[in-house]
């Protein structure tokens, strides 16, 4: 079974405007990485430096994967994964 | 292009950003999935508590947008107020600006144009802003 992954609207042109797609993977990281293999381009949104970007939200069902372990946070078969746009500005 | 939003909601923004004054104020309207129309008002917390930033509490976000899927809504309007500056995007709006099918509304309380506010709508697409009209209907 993989983990499901919810893609926000300006994602969407990356996965071909699929809302939800599937991934693989025993870790955000390794999640994010089999996305990037499917769907290209979609890493370096989520990343940079190596890091979760500031302005991206994470979750692994319910919680923010920044109480988790961030990209080093496990997933398993059956979780679902939720990328949203932080809601900010100055 | 432009936003069409009712004189009671507009009302009740300004009122939001007078209320929470010195801080910025935050929050979106929803409205019917696929209808462009703003109908549903839902102030947010300003998690930064902040005069010069917003930002929606991430367990917060999180909730919206499983309530808006549940209600087969969509998030029309992503609303602040700007509390000494005018109603345009900031540089860290822009960056930040991760919804393109919303309207960005920025409000200003500053006190220059006291009593008088701003209330101004804009789409922010790749960095892009594009001011519209805006219609008040009673």
């Amino acid at each position: 079974m993989s983990i499901e992954v919810r893609i926000p609207t300006i994602l969407r042109p990356y996965t071909k405007d699929q809302k939800t797609v599937s991934a693989e993977g025993a870790t955000l990281s390794a999640v994010i990485s089999h996305l990037d293999s499917q769907y290209a381009g979609i890493g370096e949104r989520l990343l940079e430096n190596g890091s979760l970007r500031r302005f991206i939200n994470v979750y692994i069902n319910d919680e923010d994967v920044r109480f988790l372990g961030g990209l080093e946070a496990p997933v398993k078969a059956g979780d679902s994964v939720t990328i949203l746009p932080a809601v900010a500005g100055g | 292009m432009s936003l069409t939003i009712s004189r009671a909601i507009v009302n009740a923004i300004l009122e939001q950003s007078r209320a929470e004054y010195p801080d910025e104020c935050c929050g979106v309207i929803l409205g019917p999935a696929g209808s462009n129309s703003p109908v549903r008002l839902k102030p947010m917390v300003n998690a930064a508590h902040s005069p010069t930033f917003y930002e929606f509490d991430p367990k917060d976000l999180l909730a919206l947008y499983r309530e808006v899927d549940d209600r087969d809504e969509e998030i029309v309007v992503i609303y602040h107020s700007h509390t000494e500056t005018e109603a345009y995007p900031s540089r860290t709006d822009i960056a930040y600006a991760g919804e393109p099918g919303a309207h960005y509304v920025l409000v200003s309380t500053r006190k220059e144009i006291a009593p008088a506010t701003e209330f101004r709508s804009y789409r922010i697409i790749d960095g892009v802003v594009t001011e519209e009209s805006v219609d008040i209907t009673d």
